[in-house]
């Protein structure tokens, strides 16, 4: 009367994916993960509500407030200043990437995922895949808003449409840089906090709001060399043209924006490979 | 016949060392355990102690820094995707979106462990119905409370069938109603022939659930076995004396207290005297106070409850912090004697 150890193996439910099966299946983690994002995002309309606020309120200080008091090229503020309002909005937005995640790790929902057979990179793509089908949201409701105080596409609609794509494409890339920050901070306020202070400088310090020239000349050289500057002028470029197009800018656009994202993307995937 | 005896691990780890850099804390030190496939094995010990790094290395959460460990013969770290699909996990604090309602809960964790649309839709709403909470499935998380929360995260775990399930905490923080509640579809998922690891720093649960125990502390284990031979190792029980007179306290104390292996316990008219034969220290007892003429209102021989168990293995009196005491009125571990002694008696 011996008593024998044998080890449960291997059920036949469990057959390995192939890996096309795999591929399909990582797309499909991808677009839930997408899905419960876009989910939680209508079931708080007040912050929805209010970050489409903010750059409305934008519209309106700069265009009948400080828009009398700063001169552009082409005399029209509102032309200048829409392409820039586009940019700022999203930038704004990608802050929610960085509070959201940060509050899906400490509430244990990160953990879940990471014990289920899912597609590792899934929780990231996901979320910056809500963000930019938010984004598409917001910058629709921000260019009637425009058109409502005088904003006009200078040059036609499908060069305009390019310009809305770069601007998601910028905002995309600048996600998984605020995906990694979320993963780092303690809780979702201090991601906030901590993200702030990164945008800051990179959004006043741009020709968003006013032109790059008016600026001391020791600020002149980050400010118009910065990614946020050259995708603000190639929004320019593509929406408005004429004085302000910038022949450079999308070119060089296109690569900070495609730069940003094969290093930040690696780096935010590895982070979450990380914590535990 | 040989079959008859042959016992079928689900799980088994071996040696498993976790050291987090940060601080320096050795939270493993060389666990090893085994849990038999359709039983429940009840790891237990104080806040701290590593039962959740267990949990999260099982789970492939977590990596082990050395040893290893494998789930239905899968090894966590190099099949870590097969392990995945085999475990349903349900964490100590609810991993459920707040934002969802509890079918999207249960049917975003059905696709994200690849179950088609229409299977994931099916089983939420089998769940659902399955932990009472039909009435309930449409509504947004953040308006259930505690206990809902809890039945829907184990709800979720389950959505794959997961043969092997691991609960780390289930019932911490939970009402006796929502907890009794959660351990009877345990109970009924034990009976349907899944293997469950269960964390706990409750015995009472430990002892209601586990037909195994793994007691560790300090990253260590300290102790294994039935809660029956746990107990018997202790190798002691207690005679607790009920006197019929406050008057006779002064007397019957010196007198007791040479039966007693450890200084006497008394609370209000009861004496409480720790002894290795229950039986023969009983009638001694008996005879000792009939000589001395001191009357009795009650005499009881009971068995040492978990709690005793716990304290005589690990020394501590207090485990956990006087604030987190407070907050959560419960059976706990390490409790002080006198309350140890008290509750023992409830439950002999």
């Amino acid at each position: 009367m011996t008593m024998t150890t044998t080890t449960i193996t291997a059920p036949v439910r469990l057959s390995q994916q192939s890996q096309g099966n795999r591929l399909s299946w990582a797309v499909s983690d991808v677009l839930t993960i997408t899905w419960r994002n876009l989910l939680a995002l209508t079931r708080t309309p007040q912050a929805l509500f209010f970050t489409t606020l903010q750059p409305i309120m934008f519209v309106l200080l700069f265009t009948y407030v400080f828009g009398g008091a700063i001169h552009v090229p082409g005399g029209h503020y509102i032309e200048f200043l829409m392409p820039g309002i586009f940019v700022q909005t999203v930038i704004f937005g990608a802050m929610s990437t960085a509070a959201g995640l940060s509050e899906d790790l400490h509430k244990g929902l990160i953990e879940r995922f990471r014990a289920l057979p899912m597609s590792r990179a899934a929780v990231l793509a996901g979320r910056t895949t809500a963000d930019v089908v938010r984004n598409v949201f917001v910058v629709v409701l921000i260019t009637a808003v425009g058109y409502a105080v005088g904003f006009r596409i200078g040059t036609n609609v499908a060069l305009f449409l390019c310009g809305v794509l770069l601007i998601l494409f910028f905002a995309y890339a600048l996600s998984w840089g605020f995906a990694y920050i979320g993963l780092s901070a303690p809780n979702a306020e201090t991601a906030q906090v901590m993200v702030f202070p990164l945008i800051f400088p990179l959004l006043f310090a741009s020709s968003a709001f006013v032109p790059v020239a008016t600026m001391p000349g020791w600020l002149q050289g980050f400010a118009y060399h910065q990614p946020v500057t050259q995708v603000v002028n190639a929004a320019r470029s593509l929406m408005v043209g004429g004085v302000l197009h910038d022949s450079g800018a999308v070119g060089a656009a296109l690569l900070w924006c495609a730069g940003l994202l094969v290093v930040l993307a690696p780096v935010a995937v590895r982070k979450y490979r990380k914590v535990a | 016949m040989a079959n008859l005896f042959a016992r079928s691990l689900a799980v088994e780890a071996h040696d498993l060392v976790k050291v987090f850099p940060r601080g320096n804390v050795r939270a493993l030190d060389g666990v090893s355990l085994e849990v038999e496939a359709g039983t429940v094995l009840g790891l237990l010990g104080p806040n701290g102690a590593g039962k959740t790094t267990v949990v999260r290395i099982l789970s492939t959460i977590l990596g082990p820094d050395s040893g290893r460990a494998s789930v239905l013969g899968y090894d966590v770290v190099s099949q870590a995707d097969a392990v995945r699909r085999t475990v349903g996990l349900a964490g100590q604090y609810a991993a459920v979106d707040e934002n969802l309602t509890g079918r999207e809960n249960i049917f975003m964790v059905g696709r994200l462990s690849h179950l088609s649309r229409k299977v994931s839709s099916r089983r939420a709403d089998e769940l659902l119905e399955d932990f009472g909470l039909s009435g309930a499935g449409d509504r947004v998380l953040k308006t259930y409370s505690g206990g809902m929360r809890r039945r829907l995260d184990l709800a979720a775990a389950l959505v794959a069938n997961p043969p092997v399930l691991f609960l780390d905490e289930p019932t911490t923080g939970l009402d006796p109603q929502s907890r009794q509640a959660l351990w009877a579809a345990i109970e009924d998922l034990v009976r349907d022939g899944t293997t469950v690891l269960l964390t706990t720093q409750y015995l009472e649960e430990a002892d209601r659930l586990a037909r195994d125990i793994v007691v560790i502390d300090h990253g260590r284990v300290i102790a294994e076995g039935t809660p029956a031979q746990l107990k018997a190792d202790l190798g002691t029980s207690v005679v607790s004396v009920t006197l019929g007179d406050p008057d006779a306290m002064d007397q019957a104390v010196p007198l007791l207290a040479p039966f007693s292996e450890k200084p006497p316990v008394i609370e209000d008219l009861v004496i409480e005297l720790t002894v290795t034969d229950g039986p023969k220290a009983g009638a001694e007892v008996l005879r000792a106070l009939d000589t001395a003429q001191i009357p009795i209102a009650g005499l009881a021989l009971r068995e040492p409850s978990l709690d005793d168990v716990f304290l005589s293995l690990t020394g501590h009196k207090t485990t956990i912090d006087e604030a987190e005491e407070a907050a959560k009125p419960r059976r706990r571990l390490g409790r002080s004697r006198k309350s140890d002694v008290a509750d023992g008696k409830d439950a002999a």
